[in-house]
């Protein structure tokens, strides 16, 4: 069973077509890279996907479930997004981890926030308030927080290209160590073939709203 | 100075609204040097504002001999006025127009109507039409100014909005913190008002009251009642408005419709 199912997806806005006609499959724990160059959809793809947009036509079937009859927060609970920029909430570490879980009314122990911190790079961060960290740091609370939801699918969206290098280096590595360890599901966006190349066991290329190409890297990359 | 060359009263009424209006618009050119340009909008308000009041004045005295429940049509005709005035100044926000008619004839209309009802404003068309268009008219200004703070919090905010939203948190908690800036922001001309209210300024109708031979103590406690009814009108106003527009700046999928360069085309 395919956890996300993407069918005829198209969104216009105005007279422009953003997001034409892709139909794609993601299979369980597999990563699949987007890329393209800048305005070729691949965010608009990705924002479709969890339903921060509507589609004008088409639709997404998440575990076989057409996904406009999942209520939108359980939608966004189940499929997580890391964002270029982390967005971090005022307040402290913890605070933003437990984010998702609190907004369910769900308690999440501040054992549990450890433990997803520690997971990525950042024991004893709890108590630190967000001003306080940098860049790098504040793409890796975002991570953390989204993780905290337990997605089925988790989106990222350029998640180091808001990064300097090392900084990128690091968050990338995470990234990578985190869907090695827990066998999740991702969709990466980014417009770095070589990122996409290490990250991603699938790859699929977008031009103006289009698919233009999917296939395992090797395969896209030397088409 | 300007009596001595106007004898009767419109021509010396009109001297005085030129005269006026010649030292607010040389406000507008001095803002021009600055490379503010508000010299069209400036110059239409004021004709507008002028030719407005006098056919108001002059329908006032067709108004003084007819029942007094034709008031409640001329405030009613003013709120749906001032809604349509006040969504301008929320370009871009779903359903302004009618979150600021509802907003104004909640807060306006309903202080209007206990403060009508408790004897506090004369059901007389001279005294409700002048007290009540004051309070609606602040009320409009109090809720421009809500929606106005909140279109720009929210637009400034997309991020941190949508990454709430797709944290699957709801809707209205991720615009919470830019409703109460809002609603805070919006109250500031009402609250200074009264808190200077004698000692920075005086307002126009105790001016009046003192003119047309009232008492002094009477009519300091009635320009009080006028500014906490302004008060009361403008803070339901805004509560309303911005309570209402939280909802309608997302779809029923719960997604964010107030985004730069995203048109909206369906308004709930």
């Amino acid at each position: 069973m395919n956890v996300l199912t993407a069918v005829h997806l198209t969104r216009d806005v105005g007279s422009l077509k953003i997001v034409d006609d892709v139909s794609v499959e993601v299979r369980p724990e597999e990563v699949l890279a987007i890329t393209g160059p800048s305005g070729s959809g691949k965010s608009s793809l990705l924002r479709l996907l969890n339903r921060l947009d509507e589609p004008t036509s088409g639709t997404v079937f998440l575990q076989n479930i057409d996904y406009r009859e999942i209520p939108p927060r359980e939608l966004r609970r189940k499929v997580g997004m890391v964002t270029q920029r982390p967005f971090l909430f005022p307040g402290t570490v913890y605070e933003n981890v437990s984010f998702g879980p609190r907004q369910r009314g769900e308690e999440f122990s501040p054992s549990q926030a450890e433990e997803l911190l520690t997971r990525v790079g950042l024991g004893g961060y709890a108590a630190r308030d967000v001003t306080n960290l940098s860049g790098g740091e504040a793409q890796r609370v975002s991570v953390a927080r989204a993780l905290a939801n337990s997605p089925i699918v988790l989106l990222l969206d350029e998640p180091t290209s808001a990064l300097d290098e090392e900084a990128k280096a690091e968050v990338e590595s995470l990234i990578r160590d985190i869907i090695r360890e827990t066998h999740l599901t991702c969709i990466v966006v980014t417009h770095d073939t070589a990122q996409a190349a290490r990250m991603a066991t699938r790859l699929m290329t977008l031009q103006g709203g289009r698919v233009t190409g999917i296939g395992t890297v090797n395969e896209v990359l030397h088409a | 100075m300007l009596n001595r060359f106007f004898t009767t009263p419109l021509q010396l009424g009109l001297a005085q609204a030129l005269a006026a209006a010649t030292v607010a618009y040389a406000v507008v050119l001095l803002a021009r040097r600055r490379k503010i340009h508000m010299e069209s909008e400036a110059a239409i308000a004021m004709l507008r504002g002028l030719v407005q009041i006098i056919a108001v004045g002059s329908v006032l005295v067709i108004m003084l001999r007819a029942p007094r429940w034709t008031g409640a049509f001329l405030l009613a005709a003013m709120i749906v006025a001032a809604g349509a005035t006040s969504a301008k100044r929320a370009k871009g926000v779903p359903g302004s127009f009618r979150v600021s008619t509802y907003s104004i004839a909640c807060g306006a209309g309903s202080v209007i109507a206990i403060m009508t009802w408790l004897g506090v404003i004369d059901t007389a068309i001279t005294a409700l039409i002048p007290v009540g268009s004051m309070l609606i008219a602040n009320a409009m200004n109090t809720n421009g100014l809500a929606l106005n703070r909140f279109r720009s919090d929210v637009l400034a905010h997309n991020g941190e909005i949508e990454t709430a939203l797709a944290l699957g948190a709801d809707p209205r908690q991720s615009v919470a913190p830019y409703v109460q800036a809002s609603f805070e922001a919006s109250l500031i001309p009402a609250i200074d008002s009264l808190r200077s209210l004698g000692i920075v300024w005086i307002p126009g109708l105790m001016a009046g009251m003192l003119l047309s031979g009232s008492r002094p103590v009477y009519a300091a406690i009635y320009q009080f009642v006028v500014l906490a009814m302004i008060f009361a009108a403008s803070g339901l106003t805004s509560l309303v408005s911005t309570l209402l527009i939280r909802t309608h700046a997302f779809t029923p999928a719960e997604q964010l419709l107030l985004r730069p360069g995203i048109a909206h085309s369906s308004v709930r």
